[in-house]
């Protein structure tokens, strides 16, 4: 099982659930986050003088899978995600231990 | 000119005989009295409550309000009586402590002394909390309400007697419609100097300490507004002309302060912000402020205008240039709106400037020349003896309170929670 992180624009959150929903991913776990990457936050404006933000508001997706599901989520994302613009953000995946549905108590990829 | 003819009729009891109360005059001081009252509350406190941190509205807003209260009581008890008592050239008397001897039906000119008592309570209210905008988030509630009371005692109260109150100020022939000098620049100075006292914030200049929530200062920017006119407006003490133009030139000068600002923002960044638009605002009000009973609306806008420019630069030096942290920009803005406003009505007051005249000069004036001089000592005066007291009060109250600003890591924490066990937002 492997774990998908992907660090998106918040604006594009819809697009990305459709695009999983589409190929019948079940869970996302979506929060809202700050963060910067190359990017380097922005500049905001108080009073005549320019401050620079480091933090930039984005949305951080969780979605475990299956080791042959990985693949095709990962181009889900990247493609739905993508507005070809600075900031579109990271998707980036980790292997996953184990899973446990809490209701049933089934684990491992029965869980996802 | 309507306010030192009543500080006139104050001293003489025997003049306030000659006038009867007129129902008009009173309708509108009443008004103006809530107008002032509502700039403070709420919008004042919610113009300052919104530009800091969401762990600090809660003191900001606490301030406003124990400031409101307390100002409110020892002009009962003798700030009232020390501002326009008879007195001397510096300072008033006892004569009127908790306003003994003024009933219902005594006259101050041709509205009741009570209400002129209520109205002008309502700038010794405003005046101190202006001044929180200096040391927002950061300076002990205990030391915030003793430096306060002392600053009306020992600064305030002088100098509104120099100036409204039979003082050497207005005897001089001073132009200060509505405070300028007595509001404005003492206030402005008193923030400045606290700032420089008490210390920048943590983190200051580096790390930004952007508002937590502009909506709520536009809010309040949008009550100043309409309170000022109660300001300026009611700074003629009757209903007449004198208000009417009043009225219409602080807000030229408002609209004229907003835009120039905005512009200035616009062309300087290549966006406007609605806290540069908000800002300019509070400095064509602040600036017209001194200048509104003598000048023309062509003049106004020119103050606006100036006000917006002036005001601008004026925060970006302070701020940026010598690093002061006055957090909420008390000094640049009120501070430096009031000394313009108050050498631009000496200009401005002048009859012979064509479409830009104003009413006349001063009584015993008849150039811009020998006005600008008594207003610029005016400015002088008043900033350096604020600047003095304001100085020696913070030193006195740090020695009480065991030190003006908090624990470093109290200020981290916020003031909501350290100051008042209470969180500004539970979401």
């Amino acid at each position: 099982m492997k774990l998908v992180t992907a660090i998106i624009k918040p604006h594009k959150l819809d697009d990305v659930r459709e695009a999983l929903s589409a190929i019948e991913v079940k869970g996302i776990t979506a929060t809202e986050v700050k963060g910067f990457g190359r990017q380097r936050g922005h500049v905001e404006l108080y009073r005549g003088a320019e401050y620079s933000i480091d933090f930039v508001p984005k949305t951080k997706l969780e979605i475990a899978v299956t080791n042959e599901r990985v693949d095709e989520v990962i181009d889900v994302v990247m493609k739905a995600a993508n507005t070809s613009t600075i900031g579109d953000g990271k998707v980036f995946v980790t292997n996953l231990e184990q899973a446990f549905r809490i209701r049933t108590g089934e684990a491992g990829e029965e869980a996802l | 000119m309507k306010k030192l003819l009543l500080s006139l009729t104050l001293l003489l009891p025997s003049m306030a005989f000659a006038d009867s109360l007129d129902t008009g005059d009173t309708a509108w001081i009443l008004t103006a009295s809530a107008l002032v009252l509502f700039m403070t509350l709420p919008g004042l406190a919610l113009f300052y409550g919104g530009l800091v941190r969401s762990k600090n509205v809660l003191s900001v807003l606490m301030q406003c309000f124990a400031i409101a209260c307390m100002a409110s009581l020892l002009w009962l008890i003798f700030g009232y009586s020390l501002s326009f008592g008879e007195g001397n050239a510096f300072i008033g008397d006892l004569s009127k402590v908790f306003l003994q001897g003024v009933e219902k039906d005594t006259l101050a000119g041709t509205i009741p002394e009570p209400l002129f008592f209520a109205f002008q309570m309502t700038f010794a209210i405003i005046t101190p909390a202006l001044m929180v905008g200096g040391f927002a988030e950061r300076m002990k509630f205990s030391s915030v309400l003793l430096f306060s009371a002392a600053w009306l005692i020992l600064v305030y109260f002088p100098v509104c007697h120099w100036v409204w109150g039979g003082g050497w100020l207005g005897s001089m022939g001073l132009l200060d419609f509505a405070g300028g000098t007595v509001v404005h620049i003492t206030a402005g100075v008193g923030a400045l100097v606290a700032a420089i006292v008490i210390k920048n914030r943590h983190g200051y200049p580096s790390a930004s300490m952007m508002p937590h929530n502009l909506t709520m200062t536009l809010t309040g920017a949008g009550m100043l507004w309409v309170g000022w006119f109660g300001f300026n407006g009611g700074s003629a003490l009757a209903a007449n002309g004198d208000a009417a133009m009043a009225i219409t030139v602080t807000h030229i000068s408002a609209a004229a302060g907003s835009l120039a600002w905005m512009v200035m923002e616009w062309v300087k960044h290549g966006k406007p912000s609605v806290l540069g638009i908000v800002t300019g605002m509070v400095a064509g009000l602040g600036t017209i402020t001194p200048a509104s009973g003598f000048v023309g609306p062509a003049g106004a806008l020119v103050i606006g205008i100036s006000a917006g420019i002036v005001c601008f630069y004026a925060t970006i030096w302070i701020k940026q240039k010598i690093q002061i942290d006055d957090s909420l920009d008390v000094f640049p803005v009120h501070g430096v709106g009031g000394i313009l406003g108050t050498l631009l009505a000496g200009i401005f007051c002048s009859p012979n400037l064509g479409i830009f005249s104003g009413y006349g000069f001063a009584d015993g004036i008849d150039s811009i020349g020998s006005q600008l001089g008594v207003q610029a000592i005016g400015v002088v005066a008043t900033g350096l003896y604020t600047a003095v007291v304001s100085y020696i009060l913070l030193l006195v109250v740090g020695k009480l309170t065991k030190g003006i600003r908090v624990e470093h890591e109290d200020e981290i924490q916020g003031l909501d929670i350290v100051s008042h066990d209470e969180r500004g937002y539970n979401l």
